[in-house]
């Protein structure tokens, strides 16, 4: 930590979040707000006169509410950067009358109450997501009492207890009469490998760290009577055996089996625990003077701002996806995008740190090179077709087009600023714009070779890169099996899926179309799949008034993570494609006969009007 | 006219199609030859390969052999999903003077043989309609440049827990100027909270 706050190339910004992402690999524009603290950083020399006399008192978080800080506090005692800061909620402000003390007594005068937050502007070409976790609180599981006896804890506040910087000075002592237990329980799994409540996933840590506590315990207090009510114990790292061995050693009774009761004796606040013992079959009770959840990880409950920053996926458990599980798992989906430590998945310190070397070195390949190649996925307009109607500046995500209607400037990509989306290709009313490598001309080449054959036995399936097409390939890795009959075509974003090209399919005979996206928060490209929605709902319309069962367009927002969703939706498609009939297709193939694409459309009336022109002048 | 490995699309097409058994992972659930054998009457096909492994070094080496060989044009590569080798096989198209976007990729494990396990005649019907889907896109691809873009050396790093420090450790110690940007007033996270740490039984801090 301390290393951090002295190396010369480390900027280190607290008490600051990102609020704004913009660019591309090697090439990122942040926005950082920087809170205001009300004390110069920079100055404080954390001499705490202002701590003694400060008189307000409130739960110090922590400490996890075992003891109070001030208004003016420093957040642990070793706090990098070490400098103080006002809790501004708490604090009775610079009134004279009302307070102002340690203002008075601050010799290097680095308190200001009227500090306002920074903005900040950073460039960097590479960035690494290590926003951690949260943890489980386990107050919805009553059988255990949290909330009821002050004797159950987590294993949060565990560490908190047993801590030397702790409210106790590291001397373990229970909540309600201060006397180091002689017994005490630890309840495994708590939030974590459960159907019902809390999380299905393994928490990954709790294992380890509560045999940890055993240990840490019968150092401290050799003799106490420790008991671990468990279902697994997950040991499987390096070294770890070797510590399990040792807490069995130290007398640590390990119970295979969940405890179903936890009540208080009221006279004694001791705790008896009722669980069947799964080893023996047998119901048992337990007295013990103290009990620790063994509490789950969480993903941090306020990911989606940087999800959606970064345009990151999550996991059906909520930590951020990897591009991919086995080859790229340090790599975010979003180039230039790395992700470290417990966003991605719950693990310990130095898988964490491991994580973390290997996110950096990935980087570095990126920010060690000067210059890289980006890929040449991005639009282009002919110019010759384009009306300047602005109709794709404004679909554009990005708004990397520059068009002027006024002066009839047809449109221009920025092409270092495009990410490829394809949205203002389906949006341009006139066919002027595509895109590099998913041309239409290329997709209605794909189309045409679905439904030369056999149309009534096809699915037409537009998927997204990011999400819907992953979300099959996950599918595939699932083994999860669904009938033969879906074709995809692979788009980067949804966005791209033109109605010419939903129509054509139509036209051609198909059954069914089903065009597939991200979840609207996941959308890779900031909010495209929202014009996918709109254009498929007017689509809808369209096909109503022709007389076409608008089911036979469907739209579905499918992760990269939901293989199952995937999987499932291709079985239902494949019921209503069997429900389709010959007759509705050949209404349908015959209400589209006249269907012309919006370029030709376009491409006919510029020819005619050049004829009239040639007319005019003859 | 353009170069003749790079051709715009009114030239002569020269599509080569490989068709990958991944071991048993595709040839397991579909008949791979039978794809192969296919794939050779599509139009502009001028020849179609079968190969235990197309990513593994012989199989990258036949796709060079057979691009110099047939002086193709467009490759075809059917094995598994693009997400895992396309750059790959970019790479070994353009090292026998391909552009790397001439090249196109057949997704018959994910979406295919993995998910058919048990109908090898639909798995392979659906196969063979699958190489044409992607022979069909391939006859128009188009040769396209990689822009190259300068980098910023600099990194942004989000949190400052455990992760977060030594991930700004190592990139700073590597001379790259990093910004480690916390939410919290002090670095330190999760980690700082804990006492001692497992399985070393040490201080977290």
């Amino acid at each position: 930590m301390m290393d951090v706050g002295r190396h010369p190339n480390i900027k280190l910004l607290t008490y600051s979040e990102v609020e704004e992402v913009s660019g591309y690999v090697g090439n990122f524009n942040v926005k950082v707000r920087k809170k205001a603290r009300y004390v110069d950083e920079n100055e404080c020399n954390a001499c705490a006169e202002c701590f003694k006399v400060c008189p307000v008192a409130v739960p110090d978080e922590f400490q996890q509410g075992f003891s109070s800080r001030k208004a003016i506090y420093m957040q642990l005692p070793q706090a990098v950067p070490s400098s103080y800061i006002i809790d501004m909620e708490a604090c009775l402000g610079n009134n004279p009358i009302a307070c102002g003390k340690c203002l008075e007594v601050c010799d290097k005068k680095c308190i200001d109450y009227d500090m306002q937050d920074e903005m900040i502007d950073l460039k960097v070409g590479a960035i690494i997501v290590a926003t951690g976790m949260d943890v489980y609180d386990p107050t919805e599981l009553d059988e255990y009492g949290y909330r009821s006896f002050e004797n159950v804890i987590t294993s949060m506040e565990f560490e908190r207890l047993i801590c030397a910087g702790g409210p106790a000075q590291g001397h373990f002592i229970r909540p309600t009469d201060e006397k180091t237990p002689k017994t005490i329980g630890f309840i495994q799994c708590v939030g974590s490998r459960s159907e019902k409540r809390g999380n299905r996933y393994c928490s990954n840590i709790c294992c380890m760290n509560t045999i940890k506590d055993t240990v840490l315990l019968n150092d401290h207090y050799p003799g106490i009577e420790m008991k671990v009510f468990y279902m697994d114990i997950r040991a499987f790292g390096k070294a770890f055996e070797d510590l399990f061995r040792r807490s069995k050693e130290a007398g640590v009774k390990y119970i295979r089996g969940l405890p179903g009761e936890v009540r208080e004796d009221p006279k004694t606040r001791d705790l008896i625990v009722t669980v069947e013992n799964t080893t023996t079959g047998e119901v048992e009770q337990h007295e013990l003077d103290m009990l620790v959840l063994s509490i789950g990880v969480l993903p941090r409950q306020d990911g989606s701002g940087i999800q959606k920053l970064l345009t990151l996926s999550r996991t059906a458990d909520g930590f951020f996806m990897e591009s991919h599980p086995k080859l790229k798992p340090v790599d975010a989906p979003t180039k230039g995008v790395f992700l470290a430590g417990c966003a991605e998945f719950p693990k310990d310190v130095k898988d964490s740190v491991t994580q973390a070397s290997a996110a950096a070195a990935r980087a570095e390949i990126i920010l060690n090179a000067d210059k890289i190649k980006v890929e040449a996925i991005t639009s282009m307009v002919d110019k010759e077709m384009c009306t300047a109607c602005e109709i794709c500046y404004r679909a554009c995500p990005y708004k990397c087009i520059e068009v002027d209607r006024e002066n009839k400037i047809p449109a221009q990509i920025i092409e270092a600023a495009c990410a490829g989306c394809g949205t203002c290709g389906a949006e341009c009313p006139f066919g002027a714009v595509t895109m590099r490598h998913f041309t239409d001309d290329q997709i209605i080449a794909q189309i045409e070779a679905i439904l030369d054959e056999d149309p009534m036995e096809k699915t037409v399936v537009f998927a997204c890169n990011w999400c819907s097409y992953q979300g099959a390939d996950f599918a595939g890795i699932s083994r999860l099996q669904y009938p033969p009959n879906q074709r995809i075509i692979r788009t980067m974003c949804s966005g791209r899926v033109d109605e010419d090209f939903v129509l054509y399919a139509f036209k051609l005979g198909a059954p069914i179309v089903l065009v597939s996206g991200c979840h609207f928060a996941d959308c890779h490209y900031i909010d495209a799949n929202r014009w996918t929605q709109k254009r498929v709902e007017k689509l809808w319309d369209k096909l109503e008034k022709m007389g076409v069962r608008p089911e036979r367009l469907q739209l579905e927002w499918i992760s990269a993570a939901e293989g199952q969703k995937f999987a499932k939706v291709m079985r239902e498609l494949e019921e209503m494609r069997k429900k389709v009939t010959k007759e509705e297709v050949e209404f349908t193939k015959n209400a589209l006969k006249d269907l012309k694409f919006k370029r030709e459309k376009r491409k006919a009336k510029l020819q005619a009007d050049k004829a009239k022109a040639e007319k005019v002048a003859v | 006219m353009a170069d003749k490995k790079n051709p715009g699309k009114e030239d002569d097409l020269r599509i080569g199609v490989f068709v990958c058994e991944c071991g048993l992972n595709i040839a397991g659930s579909l008949d791979c030859e039978e794809v192969r054998k296919y794939a050779e009457t599509l139009p502009d096909v001028a020849v179609s390969v079968l190969n235990k492994y197309t990513c593994a070094d012989p199989g990258q080496n036949e796709i060079k052999r057979y691009v110099k060989e047939y002086d193709l044009n467009r490759v075809v590569v059917s094995s598994c999903t693009p997400l895992m080798h396309e750059p790959t096989f970019r790479a070994c198209v353009a090292d026998v003077g391909l552009n790397p976007y001439l090249f196109e990729m057949v997704n018959l494990r994910e979406h295919c043989s993995w998910v058919h396990l048990h109908d090898r005649k639909a798995a392979t019907d659906k196969a063979k309609d699958m190489v044409k889907i992607g022979v069909a896109r391939a006859r128009h691809l188009e040769p396209q440049i990689e822009k190259t873009v300068p980098v910023t050396k600099a990194a942004l790093v989000i949190g400052g827990g455990v992760a977060g420090i030594q991930a700004s450790l190592d990139l700073a110690d590597s001379g790259i100027q990093v910004y480690l940007v916390e939410k919290d007033p002090s670095i330190g996270g999760i980690m700082a909270a804990l006492d001692k740490t497992y399985p070393t039984m040490d201080c977290s801090i």
